[in-house]
């Protein structure tokens, strides 16, 4: 349906293709982002031993490297899954946070916008007052709870934010979202308070963080976020009509309560999905899209694909810098992207009102 | 510290260890760590072994020699079963007895990477924060997750587990034994009052507490003492916040302080809180200021802990006749 009204967009004046040699630059910063990750870490591992690690892993190539089984064991279970991690999470968010401030027309929006993070949030909560102690579970139940949570949370504000009968607009649907998000923390506090005892699993988790064990996880997310990932892609020529206006979609023939609709699932699944073996991790779906908007251009044909790829990029290295900085112990990754997102924040605010 | 049970209890220690003759009763004494005995246990125990701790059956191939610990009990009891040649590196938070191998390994934000770093060949820890138990599991470094107890009980088989998976398990048996002994005696020792006396457990200043159904509860329900806050048992938390005016209400006979190192309380502090002069314990001088990690870990120093409530009692007794 949407994909047929894409065809009658004429192309945008403002709207610029992504440039190859863009992409390319992009996709480079993404792999050294990537090998920065793999290399760095407290434990030293020779980088040549490394390379040769990564090199006897493909086909018809051996080339046995003069790592330890343990140094392996770190290697393959520890920090590759990590940066793979980090990087699925990191495009989950920025993508998020793309689409949401295009249907939005909201620069301020971020990907918890609608209430995802507070129904996650309550989700993690009941999970751990109500089924502690996990150690016999063949499936862990918090990433499970965490998901189901994200989803009622946006569920919920999809429905109650209808104005007066008439379809959702972007003021109704953002106010809904506030209203829930305060409800499902006040209860989420509301619980923890009577359950002090997990406190700190719940804190933990609200500050997020990407230690994993082994590749259960990015293997867990990877299906939700490739979902996301090329609906979103799919859809960011509608994003650039919908940044024009509701009315002025419809009269270009694109019904935009629906594609709103659209967008905010595919990008909700994507969130939800990170938020669940992640916990909340701010500011990425803010900073990143941002900052694609203002060195490549307003379009969403190029912001969502290179959001895709930078925000892959940044969490990686936020990641890196959580996991080293304060050696041996970790910062809570959360902390790591407000604490770099948080003044960037400041400076797109005051670049916007010099606009506006 | 405790004159009079403290010598009655060490005299019978030597009798114990002159009566098992051949068994040198290590530096456990019960988390004084006055006695500083250097471990010089023969029997290694026999390996492998598997123990039953909160992640699941752990096994142990041999005596472990390179121990991490990132539990601050799980280090008292280590040390008190004379495991204490085999630790290699303690968390931040481990402070006792002193002269453990402190780093700064975190047990609450963990890397496991760091961790691995010291080579461990067993790791003990009471929480999984960061997924720390899987992935030491991937990396397959045995770890021994060991939660906060629950009941005393809890805590014997904790120091029994890491008597076995340490190669001390005659030590911790010992162990076990002493301070099943202490705490009987200690209990008779203490002083019976026609009307149980009441108390308050202060965990912070604003009100958190613990109810009798927590271990802390649990040592002072042993000597017959009445908990204020378990008017808020059923609530659904076990760690309740009272509110200053149930405090006031409730009038405690006793007020023992936990927060005196985390954050700066004591006796004067509580006086001068507005309105607090008028409780009993106040006017009476029963505010205890207790050590926070002795009166918040599961360890062997609990019977310490049941040493100062028990004297705090006979205070609280001698001011009454």
């Amino acid at each position: 349906m949407e994909l047929v009204a894409v065809q009658r967009v004429p192309p945008e004046v403002r709207g610029t293709k992504l440039r190859w040699r863009t992409g390319v630059v992009a996709i480079s910063c993404l792999l050294a982002a990537g090998l920065a990750g793999i290399l760095i870490g407290p434990v030293r591992l020779s980088p040549v031993a490394v390379g040769q690690e990564l090199l006897d892993r493909l086909p018809l190539i051996h080339l046995p490297s003069d790592l330890s089984p343990r140094e392996q064991a770190i290697l393959w279970q520890l920090r590759m899954p990590r940066v793979a991690l980090g990087g699925l999470v990191g495009a989950a968010l920025a993508m998020a946070g793309a689409a949401y401030q295009g249907v939005f027309r909201n620069p301020l929006v971020d990907p918890y916008l609608l209430g995802v993070a507070a129904g996650a949030g309550l989700g993690v909560t009941l999970a751990l007052v109500y089924f502690p102690g996990q150690a016999g579970w063949p499936i862990d139940p918090l990433p499970i709870a965490a998901f189901t949570g994200a989803l009622i949370g946006v569920a919920l504000t999809y429905v109650l934010g209808r104005s007066n009968g008439k379809s959702r607009t972007t003021v109704t649907l953002v106010l809904a979202g506030v209203a829930m998000a305060s409800f499902f923390t006040a209860v989420q506090i509301y619980f923890q308070q009577r359950h002090a005892d997990t406190f700190r699993e719940v804190y933990v988790w609200i500050l997020g963080t990407l230690a994993t064990s082994g590749w259960r996880q990015v293997i867990l997310i990877l299906p939700y976020v490739a979902a996301s990932g090329i609906a979103l892609i799919l859809c960011r020529r509608l994003l650039d009509v919908m940044s024009v206006g509701d009315e002025e979609a419809d009269t270009l023939g694109i019904r935009a309560a629906r594609v709103r609709l659209a967008v905010v699932a595919a990008a909700t699944l994507g969130t939800a999905a990170a938020v669940a073996v992640s916990g909340l991790i701010g500011f990425v779906g803010i900073i990143v899209p941002h900052t694609m908007r203002l060195l490549f251009g307003e379009s969403y044909r190029v912001i969502v694909p290179l959001s895709i790829i930078f925000g892959a990029a940044f969490l990686v290295l936020a990641d890196l810098m959580a996991r080293t900085a304060l050696t041996p112990t970790e910062i809570p990754l959360g902390v790591v992207t407000a604490v770099v997102g948080a003044p960037f924040f400041l400076l797109v605010l005051r670049r916007a009102r010099r606009v506006g | 510290m405790t004159p009079t049970p403290y010598r009655f209890w060490w005299a019978r220690r030597k009798f114990l260890a002159s009566v098992l003759g051949a068994l040198t009763l290590v530096g456990t004494a019960c988390g004084t760590g006055r006695d500083g005995t250097p471990s010089t246990s023969t029997q290694t125990g026999v390996f492998p072994v598997t123990v039953k701790a909160a992640n699941g059956d752990v096994r142990i191939d041999q005596r472990p020699e390179r121990i991490v610990s990132l539990s601050p009990t799980g280090t008292e009891m280590l040390f008190a079963v004379g495991a204490k040649d085999q630790v290699v590196a303690v968390d931040e938070s481990s402070d006792y007895p002193p002269e453990v191998p402190k780093t700064d390994l975190s047990g609450l934000q963990p890397n496991v990477e760091a961790i691995a770093k010291f080579n461990p060949d067993l790791v003990i820890t009471s929480d999984d924060p960061n997924n720390l138990v899987k992935s030491l599991d991937a990396l397959d470094i045995p770890v021994m997750r060991q939660p906060p107890a629950r009941t005393l009980d809890d805590t014997y088989q904790q120091i029994t587990q890491l008597g076995v998976a340490t190669g001390h398990s005659t030590e911790a048996a010992n162990l076990v034994a002493d301070m099943k002994s202490r705490i009987e005696r200690l209990v008779k020792l203490a002083p019976k009052f026609s009307e149980p006396p009441t108390y308050y457990h202060e965990l912070d200043a604003t009100g958190y507490t613990v109810t009798s159904r927590t271990f802390i509860g649990e040592i002072y329900r042993l000597v017959g003492l009445k908990n204020i806050a378990d008017a808020a048992t059923g609530t659904g938390s076990e760690y309740p916040q009272l509110a200053a005016e149930f405090v006031l209400k409730a009038d405690p006979d006793l007020i023992f302080l936990a927060d005196t190192k985390c954050c700066g309380q004591s006796a004067k502090t509580v006086a001068k809180r507005p309105g607090w002069k008028e409780i009993t314990a106040v006017k009476t001088g029963a505010v205890v200021e207790l050590d926070d990690s002795m009166a918040s870990r599961w360890g062997p120093r609990v019977t310490d802990f049941l040493d100062v409530v028990v004297q705090a009692l006979a205070k609280l007794e001698s001011a009454k006749s």
